[in-house]
């Protein structure tokens, strides 16, 4: 990860860039930088000329971005943002001073309009902050003028790129400490924890997904982050099944970004609705579903909760319905903007009754829009909920993403029921909403609008087949064995695992969701030093590959990595009869490579 | 509520075509049935089709509802109707989109999603049957229930405040406000019939009979004996009177409260004129308010009938916009928006 302080010569760009250095080394990180100074010494204050910089490139294990474009750029005026700018990568997180954004400021820098009133930081994903003003207030509590607060504002940055990247602030406040006297001390303390805090209250969001493989095969590339990534594939699965996109969505980090982003499609004919809570963005997307549209919903734990009901009912009804879940550290509030995969029991079993539903999981950022997809394929092939786990890593993180050629994507429409289904005993022509397809056992859809297949559908159990309510103790019988059996059956239509690695190796890795990214790189160190590892991972949890029990079993040791504690290990475990064993973080961070690399040779000891 | 005429053929229906085969299961004798006959009866006149029609209830005796229409239906959960709905209705604008809830399902478990589907203005035709009592769980006190009633729940009497169905939907700004009574076909049908005209969300509150478990809550407004003196019935463009002859009406005091007086007294020029039209929402909230009980003078008809844009026409506008400036939505160039590079082999 590479960070860059920009800001004008007398904003102590320099002094921060190297706290926040300082800060990492302790954190035991590798690290590099890259002071910039001003080429003129004496150029004048708010021009591109004066601006300094400080960048430093971070890293916590030996996979490392190529090239050293800055992943964040901290812009304290316009002049830094105009001489920065071009290094920021894509999708790159832009943090700009926007009390330094004035006329005269624009003016100075060279900027004819406001970069932050028109379309052209769109690529970024941009922070404006008004650090000069949020510095001043925290300070003034301290009897600090307005102007001599401006000198602190460098230590506002340094605490919210502190929060952001989870450094410990002891030291920062040791070295303000021994550093600075009376005010002037207190004043950059006090903006160095108001920074530090703002991160925290603003649920600002950002641990990089970081590895990018050295060498990428030859194709056309973009880079993309987990959500964006998961938002087109939203379009793009609307458009392979002909089918309007509705997603009902409640703001939540950090699963808002996708809402964001969908919202800017409309002209894909993606209707975006901002409800006035969880329940309701379920609700409407189902209503949707009903319809005709591809119904969606997106949230993160706590909402997931909420839509509980609701994804009852979409069980109940045999509706194709999408939810998706971009975790992030619980329970409750938790920790909203670091990353968790502790979700897959919820979504596995968080409904009443016997309400059984697909998972697919996400693995990378690119991955995400192809997750999107085979969500939405199972969800209208079998008219069920499926819900799509994610996480903050994923979300937040991007990667180069090789594009995938819009022609071979898969088609996923499925029809509309247009005809009546049945004839009854006195010939006459009937439709019955709970005729099953004998392959997929999935319902008819039959939307409003078709004339002749008016039916009612709702919570209460029907007879299968007519759907007419029934409390007929064998019917419920049925009915709750075919819902089963028809989840069940996805395990025909979904991709078989695959070992990578050594088939015939002492210990194989099970993973699923983001994980993949620290146990490919485990794996690669592992067996670069002749051990031989195999590694499984899963991109679909419920139901799991019919392969997997006899896979798992040729393996004398079963690793299952997770960022919870220990979820899909005791699914595989109950399922399969195997001794797999927990590997666990649960601390809002990512594993790193050594860490499961210390895993599989503790395994093997 | 209308449906836009998509084409000039007006279906001919009978009831019949609205009558679904499903045996009605309520309690003989229940209000619900004479609101389910008002509404089947009604649905011809509308010229509107059965498939065209979606009815959507929570859950609730009154949200069995839907079952009974030969249209498309959705009995869901209690308390998200209307959240539901808005997604059926904000998805096809080209449907009529009813929902049917009870006190307890619309106003308890279900508020927030009412009011925001009120605010939003919705294209829905939101009919409430309020019969003071949760009915299917059998005899609990709802958020419309009386201070002071006894119920399994409240063995001591109720010590909640209640509800104003109608004062809540105005608060959140409703476009269309009504109320009626399940006793009167045809008031009902004539309220209905212009809720569902209304383009935009129509709230109805249905005084309903629960004679099970609150039999006769409503007697002494909308019984037999007690309406002439009791029910108020408001019309559009004409002084506020009800009573024999008319002999008692309404006047805005100099407090701005609003008051029965006897019309020998006062003149019939000093009778507040009626019109729902009118674009604040004040006066029908101060006349939804007049009565505080079942047993005054009660203002039945509507209330509110103002134009607010259609969220699911504004919904589809946005999208027509964006159409028209960005041309349709293209995934291959959606994929190169964030700008691209080539990786040679
Ligand atoms: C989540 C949930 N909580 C509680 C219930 C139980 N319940 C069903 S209907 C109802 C109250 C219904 O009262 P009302 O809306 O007034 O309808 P009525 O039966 O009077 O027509 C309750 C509490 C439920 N079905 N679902
Ligand atoms: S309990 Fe009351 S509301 Fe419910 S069906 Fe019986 S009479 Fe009607
Ligand atoms: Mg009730």
């Amino acid at each position: 990860m590479v960070v860059r302080f920009a800001g004008d010569s007398g904003d102590g760009m320099q002094l921060t860039g190297d706290r926040f250095t300082s800060a990492s080394a302790l954190f035991g990180n590798d690290l590099s930088t890259f002071p910039d100074y001003p080429a003129e010494i004496r150029a004048p204050a708010g021009t591109v000329n004066g601006v300094s910089s400080f960048q430093v490139h971070i890293s916590d294990h030996d996979i490392t971005t190529p090239g050293d474009e800055p992943d964040v750029l901290i812009a304290m005026n316009p002049a830094a943002l105009q001489a920065d700018l071009h290094r920021l990568g894509q999708h790159g997180l832009l943090i700009v001073n926007s009390d330094a954004f004035e006329a005269r400021d624009l003016e100075k820098a060279g900027y004819a309009t406001n970069p932050l009133l028109d379309e052209s930081l769109s690529q970024y994903r941009v922070v404006e902050i008004p650090m000069t003003s949020l510095t001043q207030k925290a300070t003034e509590p301290l009897g600090v003028k307005s102007r001599d607060a401006e000198r602190s504002k460098n230590f506002f940055a340094l605490g919210l790129v502190s929060w952001l990247y989870s450094r410990p602030t002891e030291p920062t406040v040791a070295w303000v400490e021994s550093r600075f006297k009376d005010l002037v001390k207190e004043s950059n303390l006090a903006a160095f924890r108001a920074g530090y805090n703002f991160g925290e209250t603003s649920e600002l969001f950002d641990h990089p997904y970081q590895v990018k493989p050295a060498t990428l095969p030859a194709g056309e590339y973009t880079n993309i982050s987990g959500n964006v990534a998961l938002a087109w594939g939203l379009v793009a699965a609307g458009q392979l099944a002909k089918l309007p996109v509705f997603l009902g969505s409640y703001p939540i980090t950090p699963a808002s970004d996708i809402l964001h982003e969908l919202s800017k499609h409309k002209h894909f004919g993606v209707r975006t609705v901002q409800a006035e809570d969880e329940i309701a963005a379920a609700g409407m997307a189902l209503g949707a579903a009903f319809a005709g549209h591809l119904g969606v919903t997106t949230t993160s734990g706590p909402g997931l909760a909420l839509k509980s009901e609701t994804l009852s009912l979409a069980v109940s009804l045999e509706l194709p319905f999408l939810l998706v879940d971009i975790q992030r550290g619980g329970p409750s509030t938790g920790l909203p903007t670091k990353t968790e995969a502790a979700d897959l029991n919820i979504a596995m079993y968080g409904r009443h009754a016997e309400a059984p539903l697909p998972i697919v999981a996400a693995y990378s950022p690119g991955n995400c829009f192809d997750a999107a997809i085979e969500a939405a394929r199972i969800a209208l092939k079998y008219r069920t909920p499926v819900i799509l786990l994610s996480d903050g890593y994923l979300a937040n993180g991007s990667e180069p993403w090789l594009l995938p050629d819009a022609a071979s994507l898969p088609d996923i429409s499925v029809p509309f029921a247009t005809e009546t289904n049945h004839v009854a005993d006195d010939g006459t022509k009937e439709f019955w909403p709970y005729q099953r397809d004998p392959e997929t056992l999935a319902r008819p859809w039959a939307i409003p609008g078709t004339p002749g297949l008016m039916h009612r559908v709702g919570g209460i159990e029907k007879e299968d087949g007519t759907g007419n309510i029934s409390y007929d103790p064998a019917n419920h019988s049925t009915m709750v064995h075919l819902r089963a059996a028809k989840i069940a059956g996805i395990a025909d239509d979904i991709p078989l695992a695959t070992v990578v690695g050594d088939a015939d190796a002492e210990v194989c890795l099970l993973g699923w969701g983001s994980t993949w990214a620290a146990i490919d790189a485990a794996v690669q160190r592992t067996r670069r030093e002749g051990t031989k590892v195999a590694w499984i991972h899963l991109t679909h949890l419920n139901p799991l590959p019919r392969n997997l029990g006899d896979l798992l079993r040729t393996f004398p040791h079963i690793l299952v990595p997770e960022l919870n504690l220990g979820q899909l290990c005791r699914i595989v475990r109950a399922e399969y009869l195997v001794d797999a064993k927990p590997v666990t973080k649960v601390q809002g961070l990512p594993f790193s490579a050594a860490e499961l690399e210390s895993a599989i040779k503790e395994v093997l000891s | 509520m209308n449906v836009p005429a998509s084409d000039t053929m007006i279906p001919v229906t009978s009831k019949k075509d609205w009558t679904s085969d499903q045996e009605v299961r309520w309690c003989p004798g229940c209000g619900d049935y004479g609101i389910l006959l008002a509404v089947q009866m009604l649905m011809p006149e509308l010229g509107v089709a059965p498939e065209n029609t979606v009815f959507v209830s929570g859950i609730g005796c009154s949200s069995r509802f839907p079952y009974y229409m030969n249209t498309y239906g959705m009995h869901s959960i209690h308390g998200r109707a209307p959240a539901i709905a808005t997604g059926i209705a904000v998805a096809r604008p080209d449907l009529d989109v009813w929902v049917i809830t009870g006190d307890g399902d619309a106003l308890s478990i279900g508020g927030n999603h009412l009011i925001h589907a009120l605010r939003r203005n919705v294209n829905l035709t939101i009919l409430l049957f309020n019969n003071r009592i949760y009915g299917l769980t059998k005899g609990q006190y709802s958020p419309t229930s009386e201070e002071g009633k006894v119920t399994k729940s409240t063995p001591m009497g109720s010590i909640d405040h209640p509800f104003n169905p109608l004062a809540v939907a105005l608060g959140a700004e409703a476009s269309f406000v009504a109320r009626t009574h399940d006793l009167d076909r045809k008031h009902m049908m004539n309220v209905f019939r212009a809720a569902h005209a209304h383009r935009g969300a129509s709230f109805v509150e249905i005084l309903q009979n629960c004679n099970v478990f609150n039999d006769g809550a409503f007697d002494d407004v909308t019984g037999r004996q007690a309406r002439e003196e009791m029910m108020i019935d408001l019309k559009p463009g004409e002084p506020i009177r009800f009573g024999v002859d008319g002999h008692s009406g309404v006047v805005m005091g100099s407090d701005g409260q609003l008051r029965i007086v006897q019309v020998a007294d006062v003149g019939v020029d000093a009778l507040l004129v009626h019109d729902p039209s009118r674009a604040d929402p004040g006066l029908a909230f101060a006349l939804a308010r007049l009565s505080h009980d079942d047993h005054s003078p009660t203002p039945f008809g509507i209330f509110r009938d103002v134009d607010r844009g259609d969220y699911g026409q504004m919904v589809g506008a946005q999208l027509a916009a964006a159409s028209e400036k960005k041309g349709p939505g293209d995934l291959t160039s959606l994929l190169r928006s964030n700008g691209t590079w080539i990786v040679g082999s």
